[in-house]
């Protein structure tokens, strides 16, 4: 199995932003610039998740999703605010493979069921994004982690397969955008209850973490945003006074601010892959990839 | 990091004269199948009638999806005689994906059902994968979902004359899928995919018919080649 890297870019309008546990989001940039590189750079698959909860006023994300297709040739998971079939039609017929669907999916789990006879079950990931209580069990939480379920994560990943998802996408809020490593044991909970491919997300800030959650979690992808996008906007693309008008880049100037912590460590996709094919977890290194 | 231009350039313009059909039953991203077609030159409508099909140079034959369910939409839209003609034109057909398991005569993916036929040999679902993980002992995930390698026939001739001609032996492509084609001629296998311990058909020819079983379309720069390649040979077919 070739483990895959796919970076996630969440999107507001019409900028890439990055927060802390799913909230206090910062304007980092263009969310094509961003794909390109990573394109180049050898990324396996990207996410793009929407930050806003509802197709109203979605025309800028459409229109990235339609320019990112048109010029970049690996799949393109689209979630975000997604509670219909004609929602997620919309977003394919704009050029994304996939979609990953979470709140929509626990209100009303015949969606899965409905999405992957519609689309087929490779079409349809399902997000689960838990949050451990304080009896050890994880809870899934909903509407970008502010609310609780009383759903147990484990048996709502199994009911999800069994509906029809093609993969899971699993985050760890806790751990999201704190760089302290993956929630191994939702991820190997989850990756051990399913038979369909699990991608963990939240909490990457070392190389280690990534074959951490590969070696002791069972995931069979990775997505990660924090530390790639501080390697690009820190020594490849940000110019100062590009995205001013959007919000606050203060942070992406100074050394205070998340991007200042201590335990995220910006890398390449490129050097990911050499550190786990070094560590023997087989992956795609294609020849002639930008080799930064 | 590598130059705008290195990757982002001009579609080739020489194949423009190519019209290439790809075949709408409801099942799949045919966007992203007509984007890398445009990508290489050709002019790509998305049909599902029968005289489009019969006025393209070749057809595309995607799919995403259940095998019956597939079979049951091209038996309303009326497309299977159709098909099963068309591939007895001399013009190029391809199949992709699940579109590559419907040319087969029959498939078990739940239950028994009868393919179009175009080529001898069934559909197999991948079941108890079998790897290793740094020396422990790990069951793959089914449906793979991912790159994976795509060997070529010790004695096939470096691929050339067809959709892989200039590729290297071992190139990554995109695959999804629960299922795998076993052609009855092994001879038609043009090249073989290792999941863990076990090895499946990823592509295969036959006289006009190209299949494979990964997507081109989603498998990059590499990818892009295919449909190049399928450009020049419906070019020189015409």
């Amino acid at each position: 199995m070739n483990l895959r890297i796919i970076p996630r870019l969440d999107i507001k309008g019409p900028n890439l932003v990055k927060g802390v546990h799913l909230e206090g989001l910062r304007v980092l940039g263009r969310p094509e610039d961003f794909a390109r590189f990573y394109y180049q750079n050898g990324a396996d698959e990207l996410i793009y998740q929407d930050a806003v909860a509802s197709l109203y006023g979605r025309n800028s994300l459409l229109e990235i999703i339609e320019r990112t297709a048109s010029e970049i040739f690996i799949p393109l998971t689209v979630g975000g605010g997604l509670r219909s079939v004609e929602d997620i039609r919309t977003v394919l017929r704009a050029g994304a493979d996939k979609v990953a669907i979470n709140t929509a999916a626990v209100n009303t789990p015949e969606l899965i069921r409905d999405a992957a006879l519609a689309f087929g079950s490779s079409t349809i990931v399902v997000s689960i994004e838990a949050i451990k209580q304080a009896n050890g069990k994880y809870e899934t939480y909903v509407d970008y982690g502010r609310e609780s379920t009383g759903v147990d994560a484990v048996e709502w990943a199994s009911r999800a397969a069994d509906l029809g998802a093609g993969e899971l996408l699993v985050t760890s809020i806790g751990q999201e955008g704190t760089g302290k490593g993956y929630d191994l044991e939702l991820t190997r909970q989850i990756a051990q209850a399913v038979a369909i491919p699990v991608i963990a997300l939240g909490g990457a800030g070392q190389l280690e973490h990534i074959y951490d959650v590969i070696a002791d979690g069972y995931a069979d992808a990775v997505s990660l945003a924090s530390m790639l996008h501080y390697e690009f906007i820190h020594k490849y693309q940000f110019r100062q006074g590009d995205y001013q008008i959007e919000g606050n880049i203060e942070f992406l100037l100074g050394k205070r601010g998340e991007f200042g912590r201590k335990n995220i460590t910006g890398t390449t996709i490129r050097k990911i892959k050499e550190y786990l094919l070094e560590h023997g977890v087989d992956c795609r290194m294609e020849k002639g990839a930008a080799g930064v | 990091m590598g130059s705008t231009a290195e990757w982002k350039r001009e579609p080739l313009v020489s194949n423009r004269d190519v019209c290439i059909a790809i075949v709408d039953y409801g099942l799949g991203n045919l966007f992203s199948v007509k984007q890398a077609c445009e990508y290489a030159g050709m002019d790509a409508q998305i049909t599902s009638s029968k005289q489009e099909l019969f006025d393209a140079d070749a057809v595309i034959l995607p799919g995403v999806g259940a095998f019956a369910d597939a079979m049951s939409e091209l038996k309303k839209l009326d497309l299977i005689v159709p098909l099963q003609d068309y591939s007895q034109t001399g013009k190029s057909l391809f199949g992709i994906c699940l579109g590559m398991q419907l040319l087969m005569s029959e498939s078990y993916e739940f239950g028994m059902h009868k393919g179009l036929g175009i080529v001898d040999g069934d559909v197999v679902p991948l079941e108890n994968i079998s790897s290793f993980f740094n020396g422990v002992p790990r069951m793959l995930k089914v449906p793979q979902v991912g790159w994976n390698q795509i060997r070529r026939r010790a004695d096939h001739n470096n691929w050339v004359g067809t959709p892989f001609d200039g590729l290297s032996d071992g190139e990554y492509m995109y695959f999804v899928h629960s299922f795998y084609v076993r052609p009855q001629e092994d001879a038609l296998v043009l090249s073989r995919t290792r999941y863990g311990q076990m090895e499946f058909c990823s592509s295969l020819k036959y006289n006009n018919v190209f299949a494979c079983q990964f997507h081109p379309e989603r498998s990059g720069r590499q990818g892009l080649l295919v449909y190049e390649n399928i450009a020049k040979i419906v070019a020189t077919t015409q």
